[in-house]
């Protein structure tokens, strides 16, 4: 076990990693699903990115602690019933306080379950490290998914909708009265996908280590 | 001719290495190609270079949609005269669909070439003449009144998503015309769809500009109780995008193409074949006014012609084996015709067929060349 602290550097790097050389969408292209569903607008990709951040933080901590003791046939079972568990407690605190985004979350509160990108940091990280790594990966993790997230629904949310977390941007700015329209494709899936490539474009193109050799 | 060539070479040492505007030597190297043949010779190897390059091929495209274009301008004018009941002739027609048409064509032109040239300048590469034809195609299959900012988005996002982020011209998937134009639909349906587009002042003036399609599609009355007729179909005299209503117009620009070898007849007729034979399949079920219009009519309304004779031809995005070519051809029509009658949302059925048979023609061709190269292992064996 190496005994550097919490915050030394190397451990800082499971933080930063996947914001950007490790994105969990943009490069493992994982949680594609979500991103292209709940991305419509801000506010729900926002809850969904906290959600998110819960359960993978704790999943990953609860894990880890448990790594030594878990028959690695049954590993996924188990998993998923830390997940499962999460996720019911995530639920219930958004139905009980944020009513309205929880129903237009709907499934995808439940489907958190499926997500590849915790499941596989369980897999990849937690199995292998201390909770205080994995609480770092988990957070770090979180911060990539959601940060994607949140910049595509930006985009979506202001030009499908005119609006930025329901206030009505552009209505306030009077660019509907120069002849502008809402953008109706923003709203459908296929534009939350091409907005997502062109993430990975950009990164790809401003990155030089995301550059492939083939 | 001198003049310009004078221009060219005194400018010409800045943009070469070592120049000021050395990074801007794409955008002088457009310019010169395209005003003169260029005097480039290969420094390495032996190459082979054909009379036809792509110049000059994407020049007869541009020459067999002259007929479509010339009959586009006209027919906006006629539209728009008869709807508002004023006297009109010929000539009139012709200016006023000419000053109509040009925003279009300016704007879709200035639009992508910015693009291209952008993209060139950024990547080093040479400017490709690909979006001479493109540019052309993109106001031809555009309502006429179309908002000239919502064209030049939908320029931007075809040029961009349709062409350039899979490397530029002979690298893209889609066409990119028929991106422009599927973006447009999606994006802002009631400038692409309804009566209200099709004949120049509809929307202000409140008369009905409804093209046969979607009124077929409305399922409110039959082909035979229409206003227009199959004379009115073959030549033009509808309402539609600017260059997609004449059948006659589009048959001498598919000529043009099919005798200079541009354009391959193996997909023009396998669309128009494939389209037929759907559509009499769909006659004999007839349940809606879109199944049991007769299946040559088909043929002629909407973007189906067009979309045969220059969109699903275009040699990058389709197939390049010959038999490929043809079942590339015949699912083109059986799809277009297949979502125009089951899906009265999107009666220009032509637009996602081709679309969708571009993502598939690869497909269709490795099989095509597994299948041969099997055959011909066989036979050694």
């Amino acid at each position: 076990m190496s005994k550097d602290s919490l915050f030394a550097k190397k451990n800082m790097k499971l933080l930063s990693d996947p914001l950007d050389d490790n994105n969990p969408i943009t490069v493992q292209v994982l949680g594609i699903c979500s991103a292209l569903a709940i991305t419509v607008q801000l506010k729900p990709a926002v809850v969904m990115a906290l959600s998110v951040l819960v359960v993978l933080s704790v999943a990953n901590v609860i894990v880890s602690l448990m790594r030594n003791m878990i028959p690695s046939r049954i590993r996924i079972i188990v998993f998923l019933v830390v997940i499962a568990a999460l996720v019911i407690l995530v639920d219930q605190v958004l139905k009980a306080f944020v009513y309205d985004v929880s129903k237009e979350l709907s499934v995808f509160v439940g489907l958190i379950i499926t997500n590849c990108i915790i499941c596989g940091r369980l897999e990849a990280f937690a199995m292998a490290n201390p909770p205080g790594k994995a609480f770092l990966d988990g957070l770090g993790n979180s911060f990539g998914y959601g940060i994607i997230l949140i910049i595509v629904a930006f985009f979506r949310e202001l030009l499908g909708a005119g609006t930025l977390y329901g206030y009505p941007v552009l209505e306030k700015l009077g660019v509907y009265d120069l002849g502008y329209e809402n953008n109706g494709m923003m709203i459908l899936p296929p534009m939350a996908l091409v907005t997502v490539g062109v993430l990975i474009w950009w990164q790809r193109a401003r990155n030089e280590k995301l550059i492939e050799n083939n | 001719m001198k003049l310009f060539k004078n221009i060219l070479e005194s400018v010409k040492p800045h943009f070469e290495e070592g120049g000021k505007l050395e990074k801007m030597y794409p955008a002088y190297d457009a310019f010169e190609t395209f005003l003169f043949v260029p005097d480039h010779t290969t420094k390495s190897g032996s190459h082979i270079r054909d009379a036809v390059d792509l110049k000059r091929s994407m020049a007869f495209v541009v020459l067999s949609l002259i007929p479509c274009i010339i009959f586009g301008m006209w027919n906006i004018g006629d539209q728009y005269f008869n709807a508002v009941s004023v006297e009109t002739n010929f000539l009139n027609n012709l200016i006023f669909g000419f000053w109509k048409f040009l925003p279009l064509l300016a704007v879709s032109y200035a639009v992508g070439l910015s693009v291209e040239f952008a993209f060139a300048i950024s990547r080093g590469h040479s400017v490709n003449e690909g979006y001479l034809v493109t540019g052309m195609l993109i106001p031809l299959i555009m309502p006429v009144d179309v908002p000239l900012w919502m064209l030049a988005v939908s320029v931007v996002f075809a040029v961009v998503i349709g062409k350039e982020v899979f490397g530029g011209t002979g690298m893209n998937i889609l066409n990119p015309a028929l991106t422009a134009r599927a973006f447009l639909f999606f994006a802002y349906p009631s400038y692409m769809s309804g009566d209200k587009v099709w004949v120049h002042g509809a929307a202000v003036d409140g008369y009905s500009g409804e093209t046969i399609l979607g009124a077929l599609a409305s399922n409110t009355s039959s082909w035979d109780n229409l206003q227009w007729n199959f004379n009115d179909a073959l030549i033009g005299y509808i309402p539609g995008s600017v260059g997609e209503t004449s059948f006659i117009a589009i048959i001498i620009g598919a000529l043009i193409l099919i005798f200079s070898g541009v354009g391959s007849w193996r997909i023009i007729l396998s669309t128009f074949l494939g389209g037929y034979l759907t559509a009499l399949l769909f006659n004999l079920w007839g349940v809606n006014f879109l199944m049991s219009t007769p299946a040559h009519i088909h043929l002629l309304i909407g973007g189906f012609a067009f979309g045969a004779v220059f969109m699903s031809t275009d040699p990058v995005t389709g197939s390049q084996t010959n038999k490929g070519k043809i079942i590339y051809g015949l699912l083109i029509g059986f799809f277009a015709i297949v979502i125009r009658v089951f899906n009265p949302a999107y009666p220009e059925g032509m637009m996602l067929a081709i679309l969708l048979m571009n993502v598939f023609a690869p497909l269709i061709d490795h099989y095509i060349v597994d299948a041969n190269i099997k055959k011909r292992l066989k036979r050694i064996n």
